[in-house]
């Protein structure tokens, strides 16, 4: 099971207010509030291009909104961002993995550029690459993995770093039909703790109805 | 502290399995000094007068030439996002990451440096100069050169914009660091050019971190 760092980090509220994003010229959207609690499961849906990744930035303060804020326990976030890092784990369209390290060594700096993980510790990484079923790839370099297996090791992190904010960018990309149950499961478990998910998906959800909010972006 | 040792034992290992991006800077500075004595001739008095300035010339081009490469890889698979959200400061990081530059670029032009300055026909009063200034000469070609790096990693071809950047920031180390070693030979007064690269050490070590992750964030954000 995930456990937290600290207990104090699972009460949270993210609250976005009248955001909007301006891309080449393009208005992306404009005033999109909502509110994101622990137990709470944010789908964002909407076309190609109508922005759920400029969201998810946005939501992660790795790009400035063009209007409007956004708060994280009363607090801006782009005011408090090495803070408010230390509650987000960011999975983007890239899985952030070096193909010339091993599943291991690629677990390690992680938990060196995360705060929550005090200390590298060689039990709980293979404890991951457990649930994750790649423990015995663990000394391979990841260029040897397929692109089902590098998406696992990217979800490896989330399960590591115990951040209980995850923000999810097509999560189950390249992934087979038991790699999504298993990332599923990873997903329910974490909204079963208390952590909080914001996530886009072309892929119908198979998650409790009670956590998830739908926010569609036109 | 721990994050930039992680950061720095990660890129040495990255290094160690693709030693190629390792041996080129090296090698390119060795190639165009060996070439000189070929144009100028082994024997010629220009090269002798010249040799300070062509020593700093091939340092200054070797360093630019895989500076694109310092944020280029961590860029393009993602892991780049992972240190910009990383709850240590962004300062650090990009500190550890030039660091390892250096090591690959800066420190074996530095250990070279004797053997090439010798086979330049460099004096030898001059080659310990030689080696002083580039000891502080080249962490700052590293610092203004990352800066540039950062600034330019999210473009599609951005190797050109990025070398007129920073050539004219390198000018002015390119100056100091060739005078030191020609007031040397001339048995003139070193310390002023050696006191001018230490401010400059010091000031682009304090600075160039913060534009570095300043750059960095933007360049994300895009």
């Amino acid at each position: 099971m995930v456990k937290y760092a600290s207990m104090d980090k699972i009460n949270f509220q993210l609250e976005v207010k009248n955001l909007s994003c301006i891309r080449s010229d393009k208005l992306l959207f404009k005033n999109l509030s909502f509110v994101v609690r622990n137990y709470n499961l944010l789908e964002i849906t909407g076309k190609n291009g109508s922005g759920k990744t400029s969201l998810l930035k946005i939501l992660s303060a790795l790009r400035l909104p063009d209007e409007g804020e956004i708060i994280f326990n009363g607090q801006n976030i782009n005011t408090m961002t090495y803070e408010y890092y230390s509650y987000v784990s960011f999975l983007g369209h890239h899985n952030a993995i070096k193909n010339d390290l091993t599943a291991i060594e690629n677990l390690s700096i992680s938990c060196a550029l995360s705060s929550s993980v005090d200390k590298e510790n060689d039990k709980d990484i293979n404890s991951v690459l457990t649930k994750v079923e790649l423990l015995y790839h663990k000394d391979d370099l990841v260029g040897t993995f397929s692109a089902g297996m590098k998406r696992r090791l990217s979800i490896a992190k989330l399960l590591l770093l115990k951040n209980p904010l995850w923000i999810l960018d097509e999560p189950y990309t390249s992934v087979d039909l038991s790699g999504i149950d298993l990332i599923e499961s990873f997903i329910t478990s974490h909204l079963k703790q208390g952590g909080a998910v914001v996530m886009t998906s072309h892929h119908p959800l198979k998650i409790d109805k009670k956590y998830i909010k739908n926010l569609h972006i036109k | 502290m721990k994050v930039f040792i992680a950061i720095i034992k990660r890129d040495l290992l990255l290094l160690s399995r693709k030693p190629a991006d390792f041996y080129n800077p090296p090698l390119f500075f060795v190639l165009v000094i060996i070439l000189y004595p070929f144009a100028l001739g082994a024997d010629s008095e220009i090269l002798k007068i010249g040799a300070a300035g062509l020593v700093w010339i091939s340092a200054l081009l070797a360093s630019i030439l895989s500076l694109d490469n310092i944020f280029k890889a961590d860029y393009g698979d993602g892991t780049l996002e992972e240190m910009v959200l990383s709850p240590h400061p962004l300062v650090i990081i990009s500190l550890a990451k030039v660091v390892v530059y250096w090591f690959f670029t800066g420190l074996p032009l530095l250990l070279l440096s004797p053997i090439l300055g010798l086979m330049m026909g460099l004096p030898s009063e001059g080659i310990w100069i030689l080696m002083l200034s580039l000891l502080l000469g080249t962490p700052v070609l590293s610092l203004i050169g990352a800066i540039g790096a950062a600034l330019t990693v999210g473009l599609k071809n951005g190797g050109v914009i990025l070398s007129l950047l920073v050539l004219p920031l390198y000018i002015p180390v390119l100056i100091f660091g060739s005078s030191a070693v020609n007031n040397s030979i001339a048995g003139l007064d070193v310390m002023g050019s050696i006191y001018i690269l230490s401010a400059f050490f010091t000031l682009s070590l304090v600075l160039a971190p913060l534009a570095i992750a300043a750059s960095l964030k933007l360049s994300i954000s895009n």
